[in-house]
């Protein structure tokens, strides 16, 4: 694993550099941002309070972070050992979304140092961002516990790593449940506005809608990054790790698939139970059926051929396709179909800042990925342990 | 146990009592009928009357302290934009084709921003008013989403101590006993404080009583789950900027069902869950069975046939055996026979060769 040490390690890479640039702006536009307030960098008002900052990083961060729950729930609940391989990447993954979902918080809520009140001096019950809260808060603890064990193998604190590696079932089961709760509640978010989200968008079954496509958001994202880090850090992992890969991203696909099809089966019915039929002649329900058919249906059906076919780089386009559609659905129901009675002026559309902060908090994220792969056993498997599962 | 007839009522009427009460508890918990705090006060808005002088702007500028406005408050030609509230003014007033409408927080029965917050930061107060502390609120700004009339308003350029403002009804005056400012200033009283049960009455008897001039529709009696503050105008609402799309259920009730579903998923996931895991375990640990029985046939009837096979081998050696053995008893035999003959033959020529007879003898061997 250390084939690199021998030789001095090139900093001046041409994405090393990228980084560092995107680092520095976004420690500028972090100054701006607490030194002059939310409305020196952003272009949210009043009619507008939540922009890019929850529309992104919140929701997608959290739906593409997904892919912990549903891994581990594969492989330690529904006894697909095969999988055992992606778990620990996912697991990452998922800290690091959750993490990173938390820091960005920070920058969207006008009192940041006041985001443990929910919890801790005043909590309001009713409302559905309380759940979010709770259980966000709870199921980081999770999955940072579920993540220590590659920290305690790369420091060598054997004891520490036996407990938590006992806690295992236990600690995938209650992150089935929080998991199954926010990503639905938020969802439910929206329907307390049912006069400014978009028929086609609004629904009774949107917590349903949340938590599905949740699954496969975190299936594919899981797929997604497989087909990243095997570009880029392919020399990290074991013969474990490559010798499964191939199987995870057939099964993942194979599974996005199937449930991806669900989810269009559900969203028909909710259509028809609205009676919103006729709103898919207008203008949004063209969009509306850009985003079902160009994103849900068409993804589904590669993913599909892919895994019948056993073509892994068709599951591998199919799974940044639904990406790219998770994100798309996030954006329509915060920011897209949401105020879409306001006249046109009224609208809301981020500023360069805004955009730089999220673009800044993604690159913060790949970077302690990077760290992390490199320095402690996610990617493989720690000698010492091999033969314990 | 022996009771007494005195203990036995005692106890019926406590098991009695406790049954009423539980039931009671339920009535209370069902938001079916609810109609808000009794006696709750509120403001009536005729449109009608309202002559579009902004006095109301300013008395709430005045009462809340907000600063030096933009433009003066004489100034009547921004009435012709379209304004909403804001951190500078917690009261608009707009034009729409020379009809007046007045904006300012509904003050709802079952107010929206109150369900949505997170930290408690809003409370609907007995006397109507929904207040907001600002000590508790962290920012989210999840009441500006919630808020069907978009009304709350945040400070967004304030980096340190940003808020959300909004109007209070004057609850700090109202509990002085004085009126609030924009009503108390309003020269054309097309703004009346009041309870608002009465202000309901005092509305449908206007529309009724001059049904030509009224549209008939009090706005706000039932505009999601109903609102302290109402509106009656001789135009439909939709043309002055207030929508008649709301509905009539309250805020909170469009997300119980998703709230109600939580404590379902925490009973049933782990039942669920570990059956799955359960069931997973099991079928691993009946295929690990059936593999183990599979080889264990396997090695059981390789065995035998290894068995068997020994045996045939064993017999057949032993048959072998005993015919070499029998070969090799005649063949000595034999050889003796011949011996002896030989040795009589010898005996019968005379003098035998001695190294003759013992080469012989070591050849046989």
């Amino acid at each position: 694993m250390e084939n690199n040490s021998n030789q001095p390690y090139n900093w001046f890479t041409p994405f090393n550099i990228l980084t560092a640039v995107v680092l520095g702006v976004g420690l500028v536009l972090t100054i701006a941002r607490f030194g002059w307030g939310i409305g020196a960098v952003t272009n949210l008002d009043n009619n507008n309070p939540w922009g890019l900052w929850i529309g992104f990083d919140l929701l997608c961060g959290v739906a593409l972070a997904a892919g912990g729950f549903t891994t581990s729930a594969a492989c330690y609940i529904f006894g697909l050992k095969r999988f055992h391989s992606a778990v620990r990447p996912a697991i990452l993954t998922a800290f690091l979304g959750y993490a990173l979902v938390v820091f960005a918080l920070h920058y969207d809520v006008g009192r940041p140092w006041k985001l443990p009140y929910p919890i801790f001096v005043s909590q309001g019950t009713s409302s559905l961002l309380f759940e979010v809260g709770l259980c966000v808060f709870l199921y980081l603890t999770v999955l940072f516990i579920e993540w220590t064990p590659a920290a305690f193998e790369w420091l060598g604190f054997k004891n520490l790593r036996r407990i938590v590696v006992k806690l295992t079932l236990l600690l995938t089961i209650f992150g089935v449940i929080l998991s199954t709760l926010h990503q639905s509640s938020l969802g439910a978010l929206f329907m307390i506005a049912p006069s400014k989200l978009h028929p086609l968008w609004y629904s009774g079954y949107l917590h349903v809608y949340f938590f599905i496509s949740a699954i496969f958001a975190g299936l594919s994202m899981v797929v997604f990054e497989g087909s990243l880090a095997h570009k880029w850090l392919h020399h990290k992992m074991d013969d474990t790790h490559l010798s499964e890969a191939d199987g995870v991203v057939l099964g993942f696909g194979k599974a996005a698939s199937f449930i991806m099809m669900g989810y269009l089966g559900i969203k028909v019915i909710g259509l028809a139970v609205d009676n919103n039929w006729h709103y898919l002649g207008t203008g949004w329900g063209a969009w509306y059926l850009v985003e079902i058919i160009g994103f849900v249906l068409l993804p589904a059906i590669l993913y599909s051929v892919g895994a019948r076919e056993k073509k892994l780089k068709l599951i591998r386009i199919a799974a940044a396709w639904t990406v790219l559609g998770i994100v798309l659905n996030r954006f329509n129901i915060s920011m897209i179909a949401f105020n879409y009675h306001l006249p046109a002026a009224d609208r809301y559309f981020p500023s360069i800042p805004e955009i730089g902060v999220t673009i800044f908090i993604v690159f913060v994220g790949i970077t302690v990925y990077r760290f992390i792969t490199a320095k402690m056993p996610i990617l493989y498997e720690h000698p010492e342990y091999k033969e314990e599962h | 146990m022996a009771i007494s007839r005195r203990k036995f009522l005692g106890c019926l009427t406590a098991a009695l009592g406790t049954t009423t009460g539980v039931g009671a508890l339920a009535h209370a918990a069902s938001n079916k009928d609810f109609k808000g705090y009794p006696d709750s006060f509120g403001v009536l808005h005729d449109s009608t009357k309202c002559i579009g002088c902004r006095k109301c702007e300013e008395a709430c500028n005045t009462v809340n302290e907000l600063g030096k406005p933009e433009k003066p408050f004489d100034d009547l030609t921004v009435l012709d934009e379209r304004r909403r509230t804001d951190e500078a003014e917690y009261t608009v007033v707009n034009k729409f084709n020379g009809v007046f409408a007045k904006t300012q927080c509904n003050h709802c029965q079952e107010p929206a921003c109150a369900s949505a917050c997170f930290v408690k930061a809003f409370k609907k107060d007995k006397t109507g008013a929904v207040i907001y502390d600002e000590s508790l609120c962290v920012g989210c700004r999840y009441c500006m989403v919630a808020c069907p009339f978009n009304v709350p308003a945040y400070t967004y350029n304030d980096p340190l101590t940003p808020k959300v403002t909004k109007c209070t009804l004057c609850h700090p005056r109202i509990i002085e006993g004085k009126l609030p400012g924009c009503v108390e200033i309003c020269p054309k009283e097309a703004l009346i404080f009041g309870k608002r049960s009465d202000l309901v009455k005092l509305a449908w008897t206007r529309i009724t009583e001059k049904s030509d001039r009224y549209i008939q529709h009090v706005y706000g009696e039932h505009e999601m789950g109903g609102t302290s503050w109402l509106y009656i105008a001789g135009v439909p609402f939709d043309q002055i900027g207030m929508r008649e799309d709301l509905g009539t259920t309250s805020a909170p009730e469009l997300t119980s069902g998703a709230l109600a579903s939580v404590p379902i998923v925490v009973g049933l996931w782990p039942v669920l869950l570990t059956g799955v895991y359960a069931i997973a375990k099991r079928k691993d640990k009946i295929a690990k069975e059936e593999q183990e029985t599979a080889v264990q046939d396997a090695i059981d009837t390789a065995t035998e046939e290894m068995n068997k096979q020994l045996a045939q081998l064993k017999d057949k050696m032993t048959k072998e055996q005993q015919t070499a053995v029998a070969n090799e008893v005649k063949k000595a035999l034999e050889e003796a026979a011949k011996k002896a003959e030989e040795e009589a033959k010898a005996s019968e020529e005379g003098d035998a060769d001695p190294a003759d007879a013992a080469s012989g003898e070591e050849e046989d061997k």
